[in-house]
């Protein structure tokens, strides 16, 4: 990790508004894929760990309400109760927010190990609510998805700074 | 960097703030949806702007689908003709004979002025994902308040009762499986005609006939049909077979285990049923029987 700290030092171009949007919908469109049997219990929130990226990459750019409204759609797409992902990402975007320049400092692999701790208070959060509805509690199995998207952090950070590499200077000597 | 801004720019409210504004917002909606149901508009509202993108995200599967459709090959498509042919055959008889029994049976019923019993419309569904969610047993299916459905509907496949829509949106129906922890299903059984209330447990294939007696007459591979007293399911549609019965003596019910007939967890195609008998009204002060009861929301 000698580079640890060279990482964020490289600049980047601002990212657009669009893009994030268009990460946000894309992961929306990855939670609705049809899961089924093993997938379902792998699958990672894609929306929870990509409103975690950003709330810690951009942390003006997106908030609460983006977060918020995504729970309300997972929410209707889930058949959930109203308000259960939307109270779990709020808190989680809340979290991302508050913590951004503090895991920022840190290399991928310790960022993961702040971002799985994260993305399991967001899965402890449904269950609490759920319980409180009248639910059982669904197996320890649950919380492989937020493992699966820890392992997911690094290729995620790569692919979403694509967009804001600078392209090389053709006159650059 | 633009997200290190002094602390003297305007930023509106510290992030505590919005988090306590937003969590009070979803603990109302929770509220309001858990307890008193006012959300539906809202619920709609939000079911037709993702609509596309549920759509869109299952469609990879349905094109494969086709697609493998496409690609079968001669001999098992004949195999399979072959197969089809046989059963319509040995099925023609079988409805011949029904025709005339349903005939006889109208001639009956009349005799004795029963209520007569409507016939099952069915509409043909495609299922398009089940719900990511694994505390409850759910599917969401291609037809909804555009194509008549409505929430109570029963859903069934070629074998069994599959479940019942319990939400309806425009395009889409959200139907809970019989396996779903709180879903009833009032059952009967056709060997010997005994009346029960099949409950499901949460867990996919398992479903458990509660508060039964140890001395009543449940045996292993006893099918149980609906019984249809609940005005929800139709009467005579085959749910399940019992796969296992204890009988303990220091307690008081039969443990009663069965496995539904239907493929609960796994079809692409089910029906919903569209005819139904509406329920008598319930007579005022009498012992209420068990009464399957609508699963709770979420």
């Amino acid at each position: 990790m000698a580079d640890a700290r060279a990482a964020p030092q490289e600049i980047l171009l601002p990212v657009k508004p669009g893009f994030i949007v268009l990460t946000l919908i894309a992961a929306l469109l990855l939670n609705l894929l049809p899961w089924s049997g093993y997938g379902l219990w792998v699958k990672p929130d894609f929306v929870a760990l990509v409103v975690l990226y950003w709330c810690i990459e951009q942390p003006r750019k997106i908030g609460f309400v983006a977060a918020w409204l995504l729970g309300l759609f997972m929410d209707v797409a889930d058949g959930t109760l109203f308000g259960q992902h939307a109270l779990a990402y709020t808190i989680l975007a809340y979290a991302g927010i508050v913590l951004h320049r503090r895991v920022r400092m840190f290399s991928v692999t310790p960022q993961v190990l702040h971002v799985i701790p994260l993305l399991l208070l967001n899965d402890l959060i449904v269950i609490a609510i759920r319980g409180l509805a009248g639910a059982d509690f669904p197996g320890f199995q649950y919380f492989i998805g937020s493992f699966v998207a820890g392992a997911l952090w690094a290729p995620l950070g790569v692919l979403l700074k694509l967009p804001q590499r600078p392209k090389p200077d053709p006159y650059h000597v | 960097m633009e997200h290190s801004a002094p602390p003297f720019f305007k930023t509106g409210p510290t992030p505590l703030a919005r988090l306590l504004i937003f969590a009070a917002l979803s603990l109302t909606l929770l509220v309001a949806d858990a307890r008193f149901n006012y959300l539906n508009p809202l619920r709609q509202l939000a079911a037709v702007i993702i609509y596309p993108l549920q759509r869109i995200a299952s469609a990879p599967a349905s094109i494969a689908r086709r697609v493998g459709d496409f690609f079968v090959t001669h001999s098992s498509m004949r195999g399979e003709n072959a197969r089809l042919a046989e059963e319509n055959f040995s099925n023609a008889a079988a409805l011949q004979q029904l025709k005339a029994l349903q005939a006889e049976n109208a001639q009956l019923r009349a005799l004795i002025a029963a209520r007569e019993r409507l016939e099952l419309k069915v509409i043909g569904a495609e299922v398009l994902y089940a719900a990511r969610d694994p505390f409850s047993r759910k599917i969401i299916v291609d037809k909804g308040l555009q194509n008549d459905i409505t929430p109570g509907r029963a859903v069934v496949d070629d074998r069994g009762v599959v479940g019942q829509v319990t939400r309806v949106y425009p395009w889409l129906s959200e139907v809970t499986l019989i396996t779903d922890k709180g879903q009833f299903v009032p059952v009967q059984n056709l060997r010997n005609g005994l009346r029960a209330v099949l409950a499901g447990t949460g867990n996919d294939g398992v479903l458990e006939l509660r508060f039964i007696p140890l001395n009543a007459d449940f045996q292993n591979g006893d099918r149980l049909v609906t019984s249809g007293i609940d005005g929800v399911y139709p009467p005579g549609l085959p749910v399940a077979q019992v796969s296992q019965v204890e009988r303990n003596a220091a307690q008081l019910f039969a443990r009663i285990t069965c496995t539904p007939l239907a493929g609960v967890a796994s079809h692409t195609k089910v029906l919903i049923v569209a005819g139904q008998r509406e329920a008598p009204p319930r007579p005022a002060e009498e012992q209420k029987p068990a009464r399957p009861k609508k699963p709770r929301k979420g």
